[in-house]
């Protein structure tokens, strides 16, 4: 595996950048082609906003199912694709691309945050808004504390050891950190706006039960401000509904205020840029960077509808181009899946 | 037509036609009314159509559902007359309805 470690790239013909139902269908299209693909997504799980925003809901606009959930419409590509073994590498987000070689045969080197590497010879954007990260409370003043006192996720939990952490929100992660640094810190506080919690029942009751006996505090109210100098919190101004204020000491927070979409690193890859959307031709949904496709929500072009469906439509004409520069002695012929026995073939299903 | 009334948060009203069976988040968003952005497009699942109902229309605009309530909690600044305008069906009775809309959505 190509990873920080060993320092080896993983060779690749096509990385797709998002596992989105957009991302996961252009596997489909690429593999028809030949063409096997990585895929990197920040979420740990395939399925982008399908699967992290709307999995229960229902779509009533993807051609052929007149009712489909987020989630059942992820799991269906999951199995339309499973021919063409993509690689998925998730939970880590493209830091940068950098090119390695030239319009008529492009190569980039793509690295992720987890210092994974690739060299491919095709980059498919698919990253619809952007990438999921975790939503930053508004409280005034909250940046000087960031990475110094106040974190949004737990890399190491050695760093909490002996400190007094406000952990902050009602659902999984709040609960779920509540319960893994209790025992490792010095004190440990949850709050939440309600004495009402998503997270899973069993562990609202461990966190019950700790309050119950002692070892730790749950309040109910929210954060409108921090205070301590220089980054170093110490303590965290809270209001209740009654309109009542109190102070929270605590060295260290984590506020876990769900998910939200940013563009994130993808504006510092030079690509041409139009309102956080990347332009693209609607031939074969290139960008103005010779072997770097957008497709889906991310990219624009006159009369763009973001709708799954055109991502889908985008997939299956990028994968023509894509087939050009990976196989560029290779003549493309149109064939039907119905109809053609060698693609019937690479689907595993000829008679 | 239901007029709806929207309040930013420095205090500019904008008073806007709304359909009965529509959203007021709908509304807000196909008008162009600033301080909703409403990431999900209406499935209840990113809070960032939150809004908060005038005191005198919080029995008529209803109170929120649970998974609403579970919306909620990614909010900010959420008080007892939070909802999320896309669950806030227009009906006739709510003609005159006065929602605030806070700060920063996410």
């Amino acid at each position: 595996m190509g990873d920080a470690a060993t320092g080896e790239a993983i060779a690749t013909d096509a990385l797709i950048i998002g596992a989105g139902p957009v991302g996961l269908f252009a596997v489909f299209e690429l593999g028809l082609l030949d063409i096997r693909a990585h895929l990197v997504d920040i979420l740990p799980k395939v399925g982008g906003q399908c699967a992290e925003l709307y999995p229960e809901k229902p779509i009533y606009d993807i051609p052929g199912f007149p009712i489909v959930t987020g989630q059942a419409l992820v799991d269906n590509l999951m199995k339309q694709i499973e021919p063409f073994a993509p690689t998925f590498h998730l939970g880590e987000m493209v830091e940068s691309v950098e090119s390695l070689g030239t319009a008529a045969a492009p190569l980039y080197r793509v690295t992720t945050d987890a210092g994974t590497v690739f060299e491919a010879k095709t980059v498919l954007i698919a990253a619809g808004g952007g990438s999921f990260q975790p939503k930053k409370p508004p409280i005034p003043g909250i940046d000087a504390y960031e990475n110094e006192s106040v974190f949004y996720a737990v890399r190491r939990m050695d760093a909490f050891r002996d400190r007094s952490i406000l952990i902050v929100g009602g659902g999984d992660s709040a609960l779920d950190w509540t319960l893994n640094l209790q025992p490792i810190a010095k004190r440990v506080t949850l709050m939440h706006r309600r004495d009402e919690f998503r997270a899973a029942p069993h562990s609202v009751e461990k966190m019950r039960a700790l309050v119950a006996e002692g070892a730790m505090d749950l309040r109910i109210g929210q954060v409108t401000g921090l205070r301590g100098a220089g980054g170093a919190l110490e303590a965290a101004l809270c209001r209740n509904d009654a309109g009542e204020t109190f102070e929270i000491a605590c060295d260290r927070m984590l506020p876990f205020f769900g998910l939200t979409m940013k563009l994130g690193p993808i504006a510092q890859w030079g690509l041409n840029l139009a309102e956080n959307l990347i332009p693209v031709d609607t031939e074969k949904f290139e960008t103005s960077t010779p072997g770097i496709f957008a497709i889906g929500d991310i990219n624009a072009y006159p009369g763009k509808l973001k709708l799954i469906l055109s991502g889908f439509h985008e997939g299956a004409l990028a994968a023509q181009k894509v087939h050009r520069y990976v196989f560029p002695e290779k003549k493309l012929f149109f064939q039907y899946t119905t109809s053609s026995s060698s693609l019937q073939k690479k689907l595993g299903v000829a008679g | 037509m239901p007029k709806i009334t929207f309040i930013d948060h420095l205090g500019t009203a904008r008073t806007i036609e709304g359909e009965v069976g529509a959203t007021v988040m709908e509304t807000a968003v196909k008008n162009g009314v600033p301080e909703i952005d409403a990431e999900c497009g209406g499935a209840c699942a990113c809070a960032t159509c939150h809004v908060y109902v005038d005191e005198a229309w919080a029995a008529a605009a209803g109170t929120p559902s649970s998974m609403e309530e579970d919306m909620l909690d990614f909010a900010y600044d959420v008080r007892p007359n939070s909802r999320l305008s896309c669950q806030i069906r227009i009906t006739p009775e709510l003609d005159g309805l006065v929602v605030t809309t806070p700060e920063r959505q996410a």
